[in-house]
């Protein structure tokens, strides 16, 4: 498959899939190519014999040709493989300083924080390891990652503080320069940690599912009450303190909310600028999307991409995880290629110490892969994690969005289908729904710049 | 100047066959989003 057209709000768009190019084109050339090929002009001319100026057509045809000359449609194929070092990298480390949380949320793949092995807090001398864990095993790679992840991060915040500190030391020790991140529920922040946070720079994913009904519905607090009224202030009061930056505002959609569009547009409304709402994953319970959702999920990503340019455009941004692409400066085919990491380059580490191919897979006894103290112990499953990618998954070897969603989630994958080797085809779909407003609305951003 | 197609942005894919690959770039699932992997959101750290 050469390229992918479509139309999202009103435009008439198409990717060469393998030079990553896109095309705005008018509903001729659009249709056009729904025919042409390359070399069949005879064909092209006969089928629009009835709608078209045979002369519009072959100069149409033109302008393909010229396109195709210049490597920018119709490409061929990519059949290099991953330009990586042969022996994998370790980039990041999902720390799980708690497994226990202080709100019971209703679709937590995290089961109320336990993980379903029990509540617990890592101990400093864990966290250490990992941090030695990942400079052992980045090789001559200079950044890292740390995420600080739950449960509830919050709840085991003097390992935190002691794991940064450790952190700082074995930076200026070895020249490495990690990147810290802290996922919260905002409960526990006061203005101590807040403070904290700033100082050492520490990146925030803040849960918030927009609106109060829809958030205190699936986000209770222990004893059952709404979580909205406490979380938002904290949120409100974090993001201030840090002038509205280094944040990501994080929300989950279910099937209780499908109209979560709206959702995002109240997160905005709020004041706040970095968004992400992303479907829940969950195989069963009511709140568990189905393929009968798609149509109306469509829509509203519809009306989220209108919406998100005409607030651009009114002066009032804000961002979009999902619509931020980068057409020009994006990632290398290699990385492209190279899936999520999970299992190879990215690992979750329990409360004590094990090492899983990520967080998802937290709790699932057959991918244990060993621990930070003894390292990998299960190296086969570690690549196979490492050799699982687009090139190698029938569906998505030929898929036009496997350049943009390197194959997708593997833990989904196996929860949905019992192997890495078949996508969860729901997140497919969402996912390249999610592809076509963000191409249209950078192309659209695109020819805004040039007016 | 062509009259029925705008081209949005340059072909950089197949030439980052021979640059890319340092490996700098952050994990795809490490950012706002542990739920789905996105790495077409992702920017060169080149």
């Amino acid at each position: 498959m050469g390229i992918h057209r479509f139309t999202q709000n009103g435009q008439h768009i198409v990717l060469d899939v393998n030079s990553g190019v896109v095309h705005v084109v008018d509903k001729p050339a659009y249709d056009v190519l729904g025919v042409f090929s390359g070399g069949n002009d005879d064909e092209v001319l006969a089928a629009f014999s009835d709608s078209y100026d045979p002369e519009m057509v072959a100069e149409v045809m033109d302008e393909l040709r010229s396109l195709i000359k210049q490597d920018v449609l119709f490409t061929p194929a990519i059949d290099a493989v991953s330009t990586f070092n042969e022996r994998p990298l370790v980039k990041s480390l999902c720390l799980h300083v708690a497994h226990d949380c202080n709100l019971r949320c209703g679709y937590c793949f995290a089961g109320t924080g336990d993980f379903g092995h029990g509540r617990g807090l890592m101990t400093a001398a864990v966290a250490e390891r990992s941090v030695d864990f990942i400079i052992e095993n980045s090789g001559q790679r200079r950044n890292c990652e740390l995420d600080f992840f739950g449960g509830e991060p919050l709840l085991n915040m003097d390992v935190v503080r002691h794991t940064v500190d450790y952190v700082r030391r074995r930076e200026a020790q070895t020249g490495k320069v990690f990147k810290l991140t802290l996922t919260t529920n905002a409960v526990l922040l006061d203005d101590d940690i807040i403070a904290y946070l700033n100082e050492q720079n520490i990146s925030l994913v803040l849960s918030l599912d927009g609106r109060r009904e829809v958030h205190d519905r699936m986000r209770p607090c222990a004893d059952g009450s709404g979580s909205f009224d406490e979380v938002i202030a904290r949120i409100r009061q974090v993001v201030d303190s840090r002038n509205g930056k280094n944040y990501y505002l994080r929300g989950t959609f279910t099937a209780y909310n499908l109209d979560f569009a709206a959702d995002v547009a109240a997160m905005a409304d709020f004041g706040f600028v970095q968004l992400s709402v992303e479907p829940v994953v969950a195989k069963d319970g009511d709140y568990a999307l189905k393929e009968e959702h798609l149509p109306v999920l469509f829509r509203q990503y519809d009306e989220l991409a209108a919406h998100y340019l005409q607030q651009r455009r009114a002066g009032k941004p804000y961002e979009f995880f999902h619509f931020n692409l980068d057409l020009e400066n994006g990632p290398c085919v290699a990385k492209r290629l190279s899936g999520c990491g999970a299992g190879h380059e990215y690992f979750a580490v329990t409360p004590q110490g094990d090492l899983y191919p990520c967080h998802q897979f937290v709790g699932r006894d057959e991918y244990l892969l060993g621990t930070v103290f003894a390292g990998v112990k299960r190296p086969e499953l570690s690549q196979r994690f490492r050799k699982t990618h687009v090139l190698t998954k029938d569906a998505c070897r030929n898929c036009w969005a496997r350049f943009f969603c390197s194959g997708g989630c593997h833990a989904n994958a196996e929860l949905f289908n019992g192997t890495i080797d078949e996508p969860y085809s729901l997140g497919c779909e969402l996912q390249k729904k999610r592809l076509e407003c963000a191409l249209m609305i950078q192309a659209q951003l695109s020819l805004d710049g040039k007016k | 100047m062509m009259k029925h197609i705008t081209t949005i942005n340059k072909a950089s894919l197949q030439q980052t066959l021979k640059t890319g690959g340092c490996g700098e770039c952050q994990t795809s699932c490490q950012s706002a989003c542990k739920t789905s992997c996105t790495v077409g959101n992702q920017v060169c750290q080149k």
